[in-house]
């Protein structure tokens, strides 16, 4: 027998569901976000919906001084997905805090700010710079970055860096500011690195960066981008997001997670939803429709109503639960 | 260090402002397919978008998404506007690759996910001001709206379109109606003079106050070379490679010298297409100059 009731047929037609989520503790008035690197800083997307109505822009991750990013090619098109080797093209801490930061607070948006460095320092010395600014509703720290002190290796790749990372952090951002690490799915237990951070003082996780990837020319015969290797995004990688999340929320449940990795529609985000996912964050599909994230927000309200569902929270994690464990309006029981 | 390089430093500072953006701001949609035919080697299609009609200026462009609403390809391509008519914005289409093939087979009544219109326009030239407008295969098309604004504001306009072969030209009915003269030119010779479009140029520009032109890179960093060698500003909305088609995904950007003389990576969607001509790097494109603004910080370990 199926727990799945079917909907009353009076819910059918306008479904109340109450989507107030939860980043770290700040409440936000949707569960749904943009994903870092995928949309600026927000002012491009204004034009399509409204950025106040999405839980936060989280920003293109900032350093500390400017970077210029990569020469091109920096984009291969991939079955249902994209190779990019932008190399964090960005105007730097200063930059964002005259300009880009300033503009989200005036607009009413909230920012969750990815900060990325090559030592902890760096990013230390961001999230101190990020204190108190108005607008900011917590970090996003990018460790998929190469870390110097380590031959550049990723400190996402090695959970002893991650936790450096996180907890230098976490030690002088806003105590307001939820801190989130955010993991490369490249790694061979993602658990531990999770664990690792969750231990260091890490709010909550983002899950999952980009895949690393290839593609090469036939014509040409040699790599099609310029920084030779790139990330993988879009929905060709959702299957391996969803299986971090659930991996990390059935071992860390008391762990917010912020889920992303090729999200395009309501159903994709209910998806990382019930594997354990507190909010999501929607990026390539942003390139494909720029409305993305306000859609997959109605969508995704639509999807919970339908599954009766009084409330996203009742939802999240709601797919490790034994079929016979009470649930949101479900907890009438199958009758 | 932040000196501008290269060119610039050779020749002097650039004769052309930054192009401003549009005043009007995008909208996405779903627009009717209300027109098409094939143009030689192409389709031309006429989208029924009347909110992009109304605010599309020449230069600006649109970005369909391909496919359909589950299609595997996500990338949105990004076409210049032919011209607008009656509610329709046109655009001609070279079926390349899956999305451009997909598109230009997109039949009478299909619908298709439009957003627009993009970028920045040509900007306009003092009055009185003669202009050369030069086009390159279906790049002839985004000249043609030009062409009628530059004709009605009193401005002498030539044009040149040149391309490999005759199937390849476009948009050539249109521009010789605006324009005298009008000089096509083609590889192969099988329409018009046999050879490329730089050496018309060469014998029209003496008359032109200012260039604007539309094609392939290589054409554009030609015909930009011409406009500089002749002392008069000239204008090119180049064709890059693009995810978004609206400024969030940094693919398309190019090696463009900005108003205070150095030079970023800026992105083709949003900062273009139309740049100056001589404010883009041609020669540097597809590597790091370390002159570019943040390019100090790319180094992430010794060599």
């Amino acid at each position: 027998m199926s727990i799945e009731p079917a909907p009353p047929a009076g819910e059918l037609a306008a479904p109340s569901v109450d989507m107030q989520a939860s980043i770290g503790g700040v409440p936000v008035v949707s569960p749904v976000l943009t994903a870092s690197g995928c949309s600026a800083f927000g002012a491009e997307l204004d034009p399509f919906f409204d950025l106040t109505s999405i839980g936060a822009v989280v920003t293109k991750s900032v350093q500390l001084r400017p970077r210029s990013g990569r020469a091109t090619p920096r984009m291969a098109e991939t079955p249902s997905g994209m190779l990019n080797s932008i190399g964090l093209q960005g105007p730097g801490i200063d930059g964002l805090l005259a300009e880009e930061l300033p503009w989200l607070a005036r607009r009413g948006a909230r920012a969750l700010v990815s900060i990325a460095g090559t030592r902890v320092e760096h990013f230390a010395e961001l999230a101190t710079r990020l204190r108190g600014v108005p607008g900011v509703l917590g970090l996003e720290v990018n460790i998929s970055c190469p870390n110097v002190e380590s031959r550049g290796e990723v400190f996402a790749c090695d959970p002893v860096a991650a936790a450096d990372v996180v907890a230098a952090v976490r030690e002088v951002a806003d105590p307001a500011q939820p801190v989130y690490a955010k993991l490369s799915p490249d790694v061979t237990d993602i658990v531990s690195v999770a664990a690792a951070c969750a231990d260091a003082g890490a709010t909550g996780l983002s899950m999952i960066n980009t895949l690393l990837g290839l593609v090469i020319d036939p014509d040409t015969m040699r790599p099609v981008l310029g920084g030779v290797t790139g990330g993988l995004s879009g929905p060709a990688i959702r299957p391996v997001a969803l299986r971090c999340v659930w991996q990390v929320h059935q071992a860390l449940p008391d762990v917010p997670i912020l889920g992303m990795g090729g999200i395009r529609s309501g159903l994709d985000a209910l998806q990382f939803v019930l594997a354990g996912a507190g909010a999501v964050s929607v990026g390539t599909a942003v390139f494909n429709d720029p409305s993305a994230p306000a859609r997959i927000h109605a969508e995704l309200a639509q999807a919970l109503g339908e599954r009766g569902f009084g409330r996203l929270t009742d939802a999240i994690g709601y797919a490790h639960r034994r079929p016979d464990q009470p649930a949101g309006r479900l907890s009438r029981g199958p009758q | 260090m932040t000196d501008p390089q290269g060119r610039s430093r050779d020749v002097g500072p650039p004769l052309t402002p930054p192009v401003p953006p549009a005043t009007s701001t995008p909208v996405q949609g779903l627009a009717e397919v209300a027109f098409r035919r094939p143009v030689g080697a192409y389709v031309e299609l006429g989208l029924h978008a009347p909110d992009i009609a109304r605010a599309a200026e020449p230069g600006q462009f649109v970005a369909f998404a391909v496919g359909g609403p589950t299609s595997a390809t996500l990338l949105r391509r990004s076409i210049a506007i032919a011209g607008v008519d009656a509610g329709r914005v046109h655009v001609v289409v070279s079926a390349k690759g899956v999305g451009s093939t997909w598109l230009a087979a997109q039949q009478l009544g299909a619908e298709v996910d439009v957003v627009g219109p993009l970028g920045r326009p040509f900007p306009m030239p003092p009055p009185g001001t003669p202009a050369l407008l030069v086009g390159g295969g279906y790049g002839a098309a985004a000249l043609v709206g030009l062409a009628a604004r530059l004709r009605a504001a009193g401005h002498d306009v030539a044009a040149v379109s040149g391309a490999a072969s005759a199937d390849r030209l476009c948009s050539v009915d249109e521009l010789g109606g605006l324009s005298a003269p009008f000089v096509v030119t083609t590889d192969d010779g099988s329409a018009g003079r046999r050879g490329w479009v730089t050496q018309a140029v060469g014998e029209l520009i003496r008359g032109a106050g200012v260039v604007y032109a539309c094609g392939p890179m290589g054409m554009l960093r030609a015909v930009s070379d011409q406009a500089v060698a002749a002392g008069i500003p000239g204008y090119v909305a180049v064709e890059e490679s693009m995810a978004c088609g609206i400024g969030v995904c940094m693919t398309c950007v190019l090696p463009v010298i900005g108003a205070d003389g150095r030079t970023r990576f800026a992105r083709s969607c949003v900062e273009g297409p139309v740049f100056g001509g001589d404010r883009v790097r041609f020669a540097d494109v597809g590597t790091l100059p370390a002159d570019v603004v943040g390019a100090d910080a790319m180094g992430v370990l010794p060599a």
